[in-house]
């Protein structure tokens, strides 16, 4: 692939990196990422990875722009309301930058379509809101032996990790299985200060570029813990884990299974006292 | 005993268990957390029967369903 006249001056400040350069900018415009879910944490990676020159972004999403998702979800405006998540963030990419590739799924990442979709790109961005999603990309992404960042955010704080599966600390390596139904909050029951989100989300599409870039260090075997109140980044190492039912040395997961999906309980108050 | 949680370093009796340490810290639901030890993830059903070790580093990790 040789750069145009106008991509030398769009890409000029990644060119200009050592790290990057023309050969760098080249691998981003062929490498593929996918992006579940066009939400609080999809949104701000959809839209750097687009300005970046991604070459191919795919965003899969089922839902709806709602009003209530307009404090974070900064791929979507006003005019989007009622509009197709997937849609919507595609058209903001598209906005940004035409050398970008965008395929949209309008539908929720399934243990049916999961291994079909993911099996088309690179590396995985979890921009989720639940469990049984974030366990279902974990475990696909096992099995199609593809790199993926893994984020959550609640309140005031994020973490995030980035896994190379069957070679670094992988998600059911630090949490098993998911929480029993009940017992976890979600945002829109326990809130979510927004621009958490951008934080966390940009850090995801960091990963993505460096990964598609092979340079410097990846944010694997080391759980990034954000707290935007105390304003601390805490850096976690967590070794792989060898009663991992996913990646551990006898594994009970074998197949893809759609985990039942964790219910709030309204009152529940886990990380009050942290 | 002294351990560290969290970065931050506590007191607390000789021969405590993980459970024990879960509700000396008032951590509500033990459910939704995950412990580390010295950077090994502990098995959950041995919450009750781990006892910690003077300067043992113990994190507790919070299951963090959000995103959207
Ligand atoms: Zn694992």
């Amino acid at each position: 692939m040789n750069l145009s006249e106008k991509q030398i001056e769009r890409y000029s400040r990644h060119i200009i990196l050592p790290e990057v350069g023309g050969k760098g900018q080249e691998k981003l415009l062929a490498g593929r990422i996918l992006i579940v879910g066009a939400g609080g944490l999809g949104s701000p990676s959809a839209l750097y990875l687009a300005a970046a020159g991604v070459g191919t972004i795919g965003i899969i999403d089922g839902d709806l722009v709602d009003l209530s998702n307009l404090q974070r979800q900064i791929a979507h405006s006003n005019a989007d309301l009622g509009k197709s998540k997937a849609i919507s963030s595609a058209e903001a990419m598209q906005a940004i930058n035409e050398d970008v590739n965008v395929r949209i799924y309008q539908e929720r990442l399934t243990a049916e379509n999961a291994l079909t979709v993911i099996n088309d790109y690179d590396f995985i961005i979890d921009g989720t809101d639940n469990f049984s999603s974030k366990f279902l990309i974990s475990d696909a992404c096992h099995f199609a032996g593809k790199a993926y960042s893994h984020a959550g955010i609640l309140r005031f704080e994020g973490q995030t990790i980035t896994v190379k599966p069957g070679e670094t600390t992988c998600y059911r390596c630090i949490f098993g299985a998911p929480p029993p139904a009940g017992a976890a909050p979600s945002c829109s029951q326990a809130g979510v200060l927004g621009v958490l989100a951008g934080v966390i989300g940009t850090i995801q599409a960091t990963e993505a570029i460096k990964y598609i870039l092979g340079i410097g260090d990846l944010l694997t075997n080391r759980l990034l813990v954000y707290n935007a109140l105390k304003m601390s980044f805490r850096l976690l190492e967590v070794r792989r884990n060898a009663n991992c039912p996913l990646c551990g040395t006898n594994p009970s997961v074998t197949e893809l299974i759609e985990g039942e999906q964790a219910v709030c309980d309204l009152n529940c108050d886990c990380t009050k006292t942290r | 005993m002294k351990l560290e949680i969290n970065g931050l370093s506590i007191e607390t009796p000789a021969n405590t268990t993980v459970s024990q340490l879960l509700s000396i810290q008032k951590v509500k639901m033990p459910d939704m957390v995950s412990v580390e030890i010295n950077e090994s993830i502990l098995d959950r059903k041995t919450f009750g029967t781990t006892i910690l070790k003077e300067g043992d580093k113990v994190e507790f990790l919070y299951f963090m369903g959000g995103g959207k």
